[in-house]
Parts: structure tokens; sequence; C-alpha cells
């Protein structure tokens, strides 16, 4: 109600400054009345136009009248003029275009197309406070790489269409064929950076950043959508897992027999009868040429910006780098140049979909702080009216049978199921409706609740899961509690599923209202739950992440708590020099902490420690001690930033020779020891020290990029002094690839080794001596340095009084758990906390601070009101309970409490269910031996109606 | 033992998993046999033992708790 879409709309101007731009949108005419249809499909039946579908990336055909996927937002159709046979012939202008085709207008049951308007572009001017820029991005076109033969061959695809090759509503159903003659690809290979990390032929010197993880995901999907064996091969030049779980799912792909190949295909040659192709590469073990035939070949394109996306930024006057992805800083990760204006998503540059969602929270957060003075101001809320008491009345059902057009009437005698519901107990009255989903539909149904005095009511139609809020809401406009409500799949669960057999799919219809009505008749109006909200936040750990959210929360409007267990404020950004930008960090420290320090509404805390905890959301109450005290605070929601560790390392001589540094103490060494740089003897990177290993199967994300940074300041100051990066795959994602060839051209030499060849250090007399195992030369190296530099692990701080004082969950390695890996990368899965920064997972400064702020956005979406309303499908205790605890163990989100209770002197125990905290899962429910427990719409009883209603005629 | 016509099976269906997965076969016009009844729950851990045995008793010839 609050979100306003405008599709099929371009912006095609603005004007005036932050906090009231005017903007300028063209929008063009969608043809389809978004009001009246109903998303039947009819109209694209019936369109006589077959058009490429983009979305399959063209390998197959949608027609003129469409919408572009399944899952579209808004799902209503559309007529592109472009493509339409009414509108190519003329239109409803003048007398050439009259009476040519209008299919769809002719079979629209709703009326939703009337060709003879006047379709024009609309020109909109919109008066708004900030803008967010997400034109997201477009896959690189390898048609211009003759090399890899994309536009020869037909068994060469992009990783897009293979995409849609697997994907089961995709061109093939997901059952994987290849273009050119149909059949089931049994060998496929993969090409990497196609696209990227290439200045040569088209100028991407970027690492797309997502391409390693969806090859491998791809390859490990095939399985599932092939028949047999399949051989794979993913070509690569590094592998980059650099995200969360990701190198376990790398290394479970190896195991699975997908194989990796280090090596670039240089000549893809055409296969036999022209199906498949044979690729030759040079295998670098063996030092041959390879001539490999595969059935498939897949091209891992990367990631660019469209010509309309640089085109937008031209509009607006938002600067591009040299990528031609928007400009922005590692400080302010969301903003653009112009004051006002935000940008996130792939418009920055290549990111994968965690990163992708948390910068857009981030954008959420930057745009929402110069407008907190407003918030509020423009929102609307639905009002209706007071609620009918019914408790104690008999039930009185009306069921409504939709014909959903002819999806639900194709399959089920409608008529006929309309006679049966008339003969159930309870039932008062029963209609057929060809939409029950339409807007004059709800008009009606509030018309006969109110006539025929019902209350209760059954819709028999599609899916609850996707239409019981939009009948909840018409129960309330008709003054009933949106509970009474029950609904009967019949199209999902049955027309659509049963399409050949059309009698039993009647005999099955019969049986899914009488269940309906059954449980319909013994439901009982719920209360409609909410919590207050203390409108103030708890942040926990002082760090760069910690203070960010602390002063987003404040800059919002909410009285904040900052509580760190040092004595200082910074966390680790103190050993910090600069940011893989080149910007240096102290500064920004120093002011960040200056501002949190003296900011009116964030309250700090040093040397404090968390001691108890209880409450949920909206109404946590903790005990902290600081300095020794205790003290209790109170707030709504909590923003976890406890931060991590640099490893020490126990290998390669560390802490035994005073010429072995991590990264951190390394950056030290080189600030305060500068002239000692002049006459070192050179300098040895290890990377992977301590990650990616068994006991730490992860990638920690920021040390190839580290090492780039020291290795290029080593060689600037001192180009003369070797220096040697050992390492397992260089992983500097996005644009830092930039720095990975820049230290090459300065001379650092890479030197590739795996787990089972690590390289060796010790001691000759007083020389520090590494070897190695050359990858090219297969021999080893002997290497004296006067610096040998780990790259080291990042580790979790210890979580273990979090976890018991909050229910919160951490993963294999000790890192926070989020609430979803791709869709709620900040929430954690106990309501009202959130996470940001290295607890979460190891990443670099920018962001660490875009997830602190995308942790504000989150947390602001409950702070902003004083009371949050819950849903009512809730646990509730009844007079059966005698304290047995059993379910207290059970409840996964430490929901149920045991108290105690008195009656006339005797101690009795009663479990006692949090409102806030239950998610009305019914394990409880289950597992109690009494009936003592049970879930509001699901209690025993209902479910057991339902069972007898099902099994009545057996 | 008199002819039995058809099997009927009672399936318990977690709202966010199985049901969510019924209705995308819908979506995808999958096939399959009109011989259950489903009964949707919340979660599949809700499904009470004494239901599943109650449904049986009922007679049911089969009962399915998908999670």
């Amino acid at each position: 109600m609050n979100i306003e879409l405008l599709t099929l709309a371009e912006v095609e101007g603005i004007s005036g400054r932050e906090g009231n731009f005017n903007v300028k949108v063209r929008q063009k005419p969608r043809i389809i009345d978004m009001d009246k249809c109903i998303a039947c499909n009819l109209c694209a039946e019936k369109c006589p136009k077959k058009v490429p579908d983009e979305f399959n990336e063209g390998l197959d055909k949608r027609k003129s009248a469409y919408i572009k996927y399944g899952q579209t937002v808004p799902l209503k159709y559309a007529i592109e003029k472009e493509t339409c046979i009414f509108f190519v012939k003329g239109g409803n202008k003048g007398e050439k275009g009259k009476g040519k085709c209008r299919a769809c207008e002719k079979y629209c049951p709703t009326g939703a197309i009337d060709l003879d308007q006047d379709f024009q572009d609309e020109i909109k001017d919109i008066n708004v406070g900030s803008v967010i820029l997400t034109p997201g991005f477009k896959p690189f076109d390898p048609s211009a790489f003759d090399t890899y033969a994309y536009s020869q061959f037909k068994d060469v695809v992009t990783s897009m269409e293979y995409e849609r090759l697997l994907s089961s509503n995709g061109p093939c159903m997901g059952h994987l064929t290849r273009p050119s003659d149909g059949s089931e690809p049994k060998k496929i290979a993969w090409l990497q950076c196609v696209g990227s990390r290439n200045i040569n032929r088209c100028d991407n010197g970027y690492c797309s950043s997502v391409c390693c993880m969806y090859a491998i995901k791809q390859s490990m999907v095939t399985a599932e959508h092939t028949t047999g064996d399949t051989d794979q091969a993913i070509f690569y030049m590094d592998i980059r897992t650099h995200g969360k779980e990701f190198d376990k799912y790398f290394e479970q792909a190896k195991e699975n027999g997908v194989r990796f190949v280090q090596s670039r295909i240089h000549t893809v040659y055409p296969g036999q009868d022209g199906c498949g192709v044979k690729v030759e590469y040079f295998n670098d073990q063996t030092g041959e040429r390879v001539k490999e035939e595969f059935d498939l070949l897949v091209l891992s394109v990367g990631l660019e910006n469209s010509k309309r996306a640089v085109d937008l930024a031209e509009v607006l006057g938002v600067e591009l780098d040299k990528y031609k992805f928007a400009d922005s800083s590692s400080f302010a990760p969301s903003a653009t140049n112009v004051p006002g204006i935000y940008a996130s998503g792939c418009y920055q540059g290549p990111k994968d979909i965690p990163q992708s969602v948390t910068d857009a929270s981030c954008a959420a957060a930057s745009a929402s702080i110069s407008l907190s003075s407003q918030r509020g101001t423009l929102t609307q809320e639905r009002t209706f009216p007071e609620e009918k008491e019914v408790a104690g009345e008999e039930p009185r059902v009306g069921v409504f049978v939709c014909s959903c057009g002819i999806n639900i009437a194709g399959t089920i005698d409608v008529n006929e199921l309309v006679e049966y519901s008339k003969s159930l107990p309870n039932v008062v009255m029963v209609e057929n409706n060809l939409f029950s989903c339409s807007q004059d539909t709800q008009v009606m149904l509030k018309d006969k609740i109110q006539e025929h005095n019902l209350n209760r009511v059954v819709v028999a139609a599609c899916t609850p899961r996707t239409h019981e809020p939009l009948f909840r809401e018409t129960m309330k406009d008709a003054g009933l509690n949106e509970y009474l409500f029950e609904m009967a799949n019949i199209r999902n669960q049955n027309s659509w599923v049963h399409g050949k057999e059309p009698e039993k799919a009647l005999d099955k219809a019969r049986d899914q209202v009488r269940m309906a009505v059954a449980k319909a008749s013994m439901l009982q109006p719920l209360e409609h739950l909410s919590v207050n909200v203390n409108q103030s936040a708890l942040v926990v750990g002082g760090g760069l992440s910690g203070m960010v959210s602390a002063l987003g929360l404040a800059d919002q409007g909410y009285e904040t708590i900052l509580m760190e267990k040092a004595d200082k404020l910074g966390g680790n950004a103190w050993n910090l020099a600069s940011t893989w930008r080149g910007e240096q960090i102290k500064p920004y420290l120093e002011e960040l902490i200056s501002k949190v320090e003296n900011h009116p509404s964030i309250k700090v805390y040093k040397n404090a420690r968390l001691k108890a905890n209880k409450g949920a959301v909206g109404d946590f109450v903790s005990e902290i001690e600081v300095n020794g005290e205790q003290k209790a605070i109170k707030y709504g929601i909590a923003v976890v930033c406890t931060g991590g560790q640099e490893h020490k390392p126990q290998e390669y001589l560390y802490g035994q020779d005073e010429r072995v540094f991590t990264h951190l103490e390394f950056d030290r060494e080189m600030s305060e020891h500068k002239p000692a740089l002049d006459k070192a003897k050179g300098a040895v990177f290890i990377q992977c020290v301590g990650s990616r290993e068994p006991d730490r199967p992860y990638c920690s994300r920021v040390c190839c990029t580290h090492t780039m940074h020291s290795a290029i300041k080593l060689k600037k100051a001192n180009p003369k002094m070797p220096v040697y990066v050992l390492y397992r795959d260089i992983r500097t994602y996005g644009s830092r690839e930039d720095l990975y060839k820049e230290a090459r051209e300065l001379g650092v030499i890479f030197i590739q080794y795996d787990l089972e060849n690590k390289p060796r250090v010790s001691k000759d007399g007083d020389d520090l001596v590494v070897m190695a195992r050359d990858h090219i030369l297969y021999r080893d190296v002997e290497i004296r340095p006067s610096y040998l530099v780990l790259a080291s692990a990042v580790v979790p701080t210890e979580h273990k009084e979090l976890v018991e004082l909050y229910k919160c969950g951490l993963n294999s390695e000790g890192f926070l758990q989020e609430a979803h890996a791709k869709l709620r990368p900040v929430d954690m899965s106990v309501d009202g906390m959130f996470l940001a920064g290295l607890c979460h997972y190891p990443k670099p400064v920018d962001e660490c601070i875009a997830q602190a702020q995308a942790a504000v956005s989150r947390a602001s979406t409950i702070l902003s009101r004083s009371v949050m309303p819950l849903d009512s499908i809730k646990s509730f205790v009844t007079e059966n309970c005698d304290g047995c605890a059993i379910c207290v163990d059970t409840c996964p989100y430490g929901a149920i409490s045991l108290t105690d209770y008195d009656v006339e002197g005797v101690q009795h125990k009663k479990i006692e269910t949090n409102k806030a905290l239950c998610k009305g899962c019914g394990i409880c429910e289950a597992t109690c031996p009494k009936q003592g427990v049970f879930v509001h719409g699901f209690t025993n009883e209902q479910i057991r109606a339902q069972i007898h209603a099902a099994l009545e005629n057996v | 033992m008199a002819e039995h016509k058809e099997p009927v099976i009672v399936g318990f269906l977690c709202n966010w998993g199985a049901y969510a997965g019924a209705d995308l076969a819908g979506v995808s016009r999958l096939q399959y046999p009109p011989n259950m009844r489903a009964i949707r729950v919340m979660c599949s851990g809700m499904v009470h033992p004494n239901l599943v045995v109650e449904a049986l008793e009922k007679g049911a010839d089969g009962v399915l708790v998908l999670g």
C-alpha cells in the first residue's frame, strides 16, 4: 500500500536537490487494464503473434500478450505494442488498423483489454526526497569472441542460456537438451572469465565475482536434470569462492567428480556432424596440448552495465568509474557523487545475491536518514469497521466456488460442486464466481456476508499461500474476524494436476470443500496480537561496524546504547592503514569515534559485558556489567557486531623468528621502520595461512587484496626488491583485480602451491629460507627473504555467551548465522536481532560499513512503529497443562517457559508461551501428551475435523 | 471383504515446504493421481502421532507427513 510500482517506466530527467527532487518519468502503456487483469493467461493463449522470449534468452517463444515470467510483480499481463499484430498493422488509428486481430480483447474474460482507447506514453512528475538507482546488470555478450565460437556453433551457450536450459520453467522444462540436435548432453565444459579479467578483447579488467560460484552451482545442479553419468569440467584461472560457505561447496563439487582444469581454452573447433565442440587447451601438469570433445560448452559470461544504465547515469549526473559502474567510496558505500542519489546492487559493480540484498538495505538506510524527520507523514493505513461478535453463535458458513476462468471450470464441474456444497452441514449459502479474487467479487463477497449473516467463509479456489491475505482483508471489510476463513485449494492442487481425470477431480474437490467446511465450522475468532516496541536499540561491539550501526540508528532518531568490551572504540580498524581503494582509515575512524561519542542519542559503555537477557523483539531487557558495575538496560532491537580477529599462526616459524609477520603486524612494520625497506633482500607472502584448511574450511576473503596492497607498497618503495606471493587461488574479486594486475606489472612473482605441497620455512644460519615448488618449472625454488608475511585467517570472536543469552545460531566455524543466506543476510534467526561485520564472515571495510547500514535499515522496520502487529497463529496453553515441561526443550524458538502458580497454598507448575517468540510451528502441540498446548487455527480438534471429513465416505 | 474402489491417502503438508511444493506442481501442471487429501499444517512437526493413528483407524489407506 505504501509502495507505488511504476512499471514500463524510464527516468527522463531530474531537477531539484537532496530532500526535494522532481523526477520526470515516461511510462509506456501496458494496454491491459491492471485493475481488471486477473492473470488468467487467456490473452497470451489466444494471441497469434510469437516473438523470442527474452527471459529464456531467446531460446523459445512467447506471445505479444505476455508476462515476462511466472513470478512477475505485479502479476499483470502486458501487450507489447512493437510486436502486436493489431498495433503493427496500424492500431486503432484510421481505417487501416480497424478490425485486425483483437483476439486478446475478444477472449479476455474480465474486459481488461479495450483496444479502442488512445494509448500514449504518460509523462509523470514525481516529487521525492531521495533516489535509489538499481538498474541491475547485463550479461556480457560473447558474440565478438571468435575464439569461443559462440556465434558459429549451436552447442556453445552462455551461462545465462544454460541457466534457462536447466530451469524447470525454461524452454525444455528442466529436461536438459542441447540446442543442436535436442539430445541430452553428457559431457559439458564451462569456460570461466568470459568477458571478465580480460583487457585484451573486451576491456573488462575486473573480476565478475559471481561466475565461479554459479558455474559450480550449475555443474552440481546438472546431475539433477540429466540421466545417467555426466562428465563435467570447469576451465578456470583462479577459483573464487570467497563467500560464506562457498569454499565448502567448491570442495563438495570436487568430491562429486566435477573436474577443475586450470587452463584457458585457446581454440574451439566444431564437433562431429555439427553437434558439440572440440576444444584445445594446454595441460599445465603434463605440459601437453590436449584436444577434448564436449557435447556442450558453457561460457561463464561476466557482468557489465547496460547502455541504458549508463545513459541513466548521464541523465542524473551520476559519475561512473572506468568500468562504467557507479562510482562509490568505501566509507559511504551506497552514496553517489550527487547528494540524495544512492545506488546499490550490480550498478556499482558485480556482486552476488547476499551482497546485493545487503547493499539494497544499506541504500534504504542512507536514503531514509536525511528524510527521518518526515517519517510516516505520507504513509497510508487501511481502516476497517468494528468486528462483529460471533463467538457462541452457531456456524453459518458461506461457500464461494471459483471457476478461475477455465482454470478450474475447465476440469471440475463447478455447478455440480456448488450443488454438492449446499448439502454440507452448517452451509447456508453457496455461490459460483468467475473469478473469486477480482475486485468486484470482493464487494459481492462482503454484501453476501452481510445479507446472509455469515460467520464463517470458505473460498474454494487457488492456494491460500497467495490469496488468503486478500480474502482476509475482505473478511475485515465485512466486519468479521479475519481468522474465520478457510480455503479449499481446488486449482493448484486439483484442476491443474488432474486435468485428464475430471470425474476424480470432482470427487476430490467435493472432499476438499467438505474438509474446509468442517474446519471452518471449528474456527474461532482470534485476538489481534501486537507488542509494544521500545523504540531504542542496543549495539553490541564498538568496532567499525558497531559504530556505523549505532550512528545510523541514532541519526534515524532512535536512542542507542553502544557497548564495547574493550576500553576504547575502534576495534580492528585501528590496525588497518587503508582500504583497497587507498582511502586512509585512521582519519575516518577518528571522526567516526568523535561523532559516536558526542552524539546526543548514543550512550557508549566501554569495558562492558552482557550478563543476562530476557524478553523478545520490541521489548528486550538485559543486564550488563560496566566497569564491574551491574546495569539494567531496555531496548527494542539489537545489532550484534562482535567482530573477529586475525588468527595467530602455528606454522612457518611464526613467533620463533622476528622476520615472520602476520598482515597486520607487517603493516605496522612498514610504517614504523620504513628505511629498512631499502635494504631488504626480498619479501615472501604466503596466502591462506589457516584458511581453506580442513580445520577452517573457509576463505578469509580479505587476505589476497591485502597482500596485493602490501606487495605494491614494497615494490614502490624499493623496485629492486624481489617480492614473491605463494598462493593457492588469487581472489581479488571485483575491481580489486586491478591491484593484482598492478602487482604483476610491478614485477611481483606469483607461485602457486596446493595443500599437498605447502611451502616449507626453515633457518639456515641467520637466513630465513622459504622453499616452494614452482607450478610451472615443477622444481623447488629457494628464497631467502628479509620478510615473511603470512596472510593469516580471520577468525570470529568467541560467541558462546551470546548464543546462550539470545539462543542465536552459529555456523560450524563459529560465525553468527543469518536468518537466510541470500534473502535475509543481516537478520538473525531471533526476531529483532541483526548482525554486521566480521562476526558474520570475514569482509573488508566497505562491506562491513554496508552491512552495518543495512542492519540499521532492517532494524528501522521494527523501531519506526511504537506497536508491532503479530500474526495470531500462535500457541496457547490449555487448562490440561500440568507443567510436565516436555515441550519446553522441543520448542526451536525458546518461546516456552515453565512457571509456578499457587492454588490455595498448593504449588503447581504450568508452561507459559511468549507470543513474540512463538512462530506457530506447533511442535509443542505434537509433543504434548495431555492436550495442554495447541496452536490457534491448527488445534488437534480442528485437524481432526479435517481428517474425519476427508474419510467420511471411506 | 468388499472391493475397495480407490485408495485414500491423508497427507499432512507443511505450509512452507510440501504445501508450497504441491502448489508449484500445479503451476508446472505436473499430473499425479488424485488420491491424496491434503491437510495444511504450519510445520510437519505439528502433526500429533495420535492424528496419524486416527486417520488410519478411520479408513485411510496411507498417511503422508510431508515437511
